[in-house]
């Protein structure tokens, strides 16, 4: 008999986590085309593993920074679901009282501390959670999570840099989808080795496969136990792949920049899908325990739909509060 | 009890105070804790803090970043650049981050860090050593940007601008590093937001930035022996700035020269001058001036230098057009005691 890697516990909050942000999102692709969610929307439904391993192998108190394709890493760290969608529809009850939309969610309250519209701009704020959690001798553990184009900016290596210097608590998580837009990543960087890059910076660096939530889950608990017990930081490259397009709720291979073969192959190695086999050959739980999480998934989302869209806007004299803090 | 101490001494209390009462307040920059100090204002303080006091890789975006993070982590941190110039390099996190996390958590989240950085000047510093930037942070809210000109100013501002929740650009020039001045011991704020009048007068209104409101006051000593009174107004604060000291100033004397650090293209002066005759068109007596750098980046032979920046003769010219007077001896004079290329006489290079 071979170990089994999860137990059911954390078969159940993967699979939640998975469910609830492929709901979520599809969900949002489905209302984007009403038009009235008026802000740039980057959804990651193909990637959702990523996220939902991410989350579910952490603490409520640790920090985790993300991107402007943050629904995930929102949801699978805990945030409000109802206050992500008020967001999108800039709505007073969103997350940020509507002032930053889709592209910058926050949930300080379960330690999701920012977000960014700029490409690589929280890889180094993450590493400054860690700082902060070091300098104040805490064990908690702060994540980057990233695309593979933040790895050409600067601030990637300025961060991998410090970050093992000081020996901080840091993960370093790339969801690799291999576009930064329409450019495939060969285009863009020199050697298909972004996991290699944390040798560079004498630290850990893992590839796997972002598609098999199991495999990153796995990856990504052994780098919080190395960080959190103070063996410094790791690069995890998780390689997946976002099925609609870059940003907005509608499917683009028919603009040629990559090709209907490549897609279908990626949605075959589909991360739902394939957990649900995953769990249920290895009897960690049934067909019955999947539909009815399912389920209730989908009920809650569209009672969070209805609240969002019926929520009010804020006060028209909200436009000047809010810039300095008091 | 106050003692006479230099700028740079009293930068160096401000930040050693604030990390004595608060844990959360480290400093981090390159050269913090190096022989030179910072020009002596980061002296001693990793002997007193450790690790708290630290230097930081050549990383000026990324540090900036890893900064902005520890202060959403509750951390409370100084940074320190021995050129503002190096600000540049880091942009992206000073102004697509810091300035805008408050706003954009819907009031949710402040950003509490200073970031220091010194204006360079003299002794060839040349293009990349001695830009006067504040204009461009003054242009973005969110952020605060802040310019002592006193010893007392600079630890009072610098101690309040390491309290403030919001993201600070605490704006030193090097030639005030050796100025001495009475400061108080202990802890104690001046408010950021708050220009300060500092020689009162009758005829005329010299607004002025940082190390030209000592330009201006010397300015202001020579055309007092010519009859003419100057009032002079320091403005302290860039952002929020504090325009209504200079305004009521510029309606009691009718007349308004503003004298900036900085280039007078899109610079700071005419944020003034618009203000004040936004208010006051129709009530000022003749049209404001403005002394500011020349359209040219720095040189670095004193030959060319020695025409690049404007000193206290330039604004006595000025207030003497606008008064339309002739001045009936040479000012001039006065200021040939000290090279222009470097600020005080106990000054030798290189810097």
């Amino acid at each position: 008999m071979t170990s089994m890697p999860i137990d059911t516990t954390q078969a159940r909050a993967l699979y939640t986590k998975l469910v609830l942000i492929r709901e979520v999102e599809e969900l949002i692709a489905h209302a984007y085309a009403e038009q009235q969610m008026r802000c740039p929307t980057h959804l990651c439904v193909g990637q959702e593993a990523v996220p939902a391993a991410v989350g579910t192998a952490l603490r409520p108190d640790d920090y985790i920074f993300g991107t402007y394709r943050g629904h995930g890493i929102y949801l699978a760290k805990g945030g409000s679901l109802r206050a992500m969608l008020a967001e999108l529809y800039g709505k007073a009850a969103g997350v940020t009282r509507g002032k930053s939309g889709s592209m910058q969610l926050i949930a300080p309250e379960v330690g999701f501390l920012c977000a960014s519209a700029l490409v690589g701009g929280t890889i180094p704020i993450a590493v400054g959670g860690g700082l902060a959690a070091k300098m104040r001798g805490e064990d908690r553990v702060s994540v980057a999570v990233f695309g593979d184009a933040a790895t050409e900016e600067g601030v990637f290596h300025e961060a991998m840099n410090f970050a093992s210097l000081k020996k901080l608590p840091v993960v370093f998580v790339c969801e690799n989808n291999f576009f930064a837009v329409y450019t495939h990543i060969s285009a863009r960087q020199c050697a298909d080795n972004i996991y290699q890059r944390a040798a560079a910076y004498d630290m850990h660096g893992v590839r796997v496969d972002g598609n098999d939530i199991v495999a990153v889950y796995e990856a990504m608990r052994e780098a919080v136990a190395v960080a959190r017990n103070g063996g410094g930081p790791t690069l995890i490259e998780a390689r997946t792949y976002r099925w609609r397009e870059h940003c907005g709720p509608n499917w683009d291979n028919d603009l040629g920049y990559r090709s209907a073969e490549e897609a279908k192959n990626w949605m075959q190695q589909e991360p739902v899908k394939r957990f649900e086999r995953f769990v249920t050959e290895a009897r960690l739980l049934s067909a019955d325990e999947l539909r009815t999480i399912r389920e209730r998934i989908v009920e809650e989302a569209a009672e969070a739909l209805t609240f969002a869209k019926n929520s009010p806007f804020p006060d028209a004299c909200e436009l000047l509060t809010g810039v300095y803090a008091p | 009890m106050s003692r006479l101490l230099t700028y740079a001494q009293a930068l160096n209390e401000a930040v050693s105070l604030t990390m004595e009462v608060d844990p959360a307040v480290f400093i981090i920059g390159e050269g913090v804790d190096d022989p030179k100090g910072i020009f002596g204002s980061t002296s001693g303080l990793k002997e007193k803090f450790g690790d708290r006091a630290s230097d930081m890789p050549l990383s000026e975006n990324g540090m900036t970043g890893v900064i902005i993070g520890a202060a959403l982590a509750g951390m409370r941190p100084v940074m320190t650049h021995q050129r503002i110039d190096f600000t540049l390099l880091a942009l992206d996190q000073i102004v697509n981050h810091a300035a805008k996390r408050c706003y954009t958590s819907g009031g949710r989240q402040g950003v509490p860090i200073t970031i220091r950085c010194i204006i360079g000047r003299g002794w060839g510093q040349g293009s990349q050593h001695s830009q006067s930037l504040h204009s461009f942070f003054a242009h973005i809210p969110g952020l605060k940007v802040v310019m002592p000109t006193t010893p007392y100013d600079a630890k009072g501002l610098l101690i309040a601008s390491i309290e403030d929740n919001n993201p600070v650009v605490f704006i030193e020039h090097r030639w005030l590093y050796n100025i001495n001045g009475q400061v108080p011991e202990g802890l104690y704020r001046v408010p950021i937001g708050e220009a300060k009048m500092v020689r009162e007068g009758s005829d005329l209104t010299i607004a002025a930035v940082s190390y030209m409101t000592l330009e201006a006051l010397r300015a202001a000593d020579m055309l007092a022996e010519a009859g003419v009174s100057v009032e002079v107004v320091d403005v302290r604060t860039l952002r929020p700035l504090d325009d209504k000291p200079i305004i009521n100033s510029a309606r009691k004397t009718g007349r308004l020269l503003v004298a900036d650090t900085g280039w007078k293209a899109a610079g700071f002066s005419a944020e003034i001058v618009a203000r004040v005759v936004e208010e006051l068109h129709g009530l000022l007596k003749c049209a404001p001036r403005r002394i500011a750098l020349p359209d040219c980046p720095t040189p670095t032979t004193p030959a060319l230098a020695n025409n690049y920046y404007p000193r206290s003769v330039d604004l006595v010219a000025a207030v003497c057009d606008m008064l339309g007077m002739k001045p009936d001896r040479p000012f001039a004079q006065a200021t040939t005691a000290v090279p222009l290329d470097l600020p005080d006489k106990l000054f030798t290079g290189p810097f």
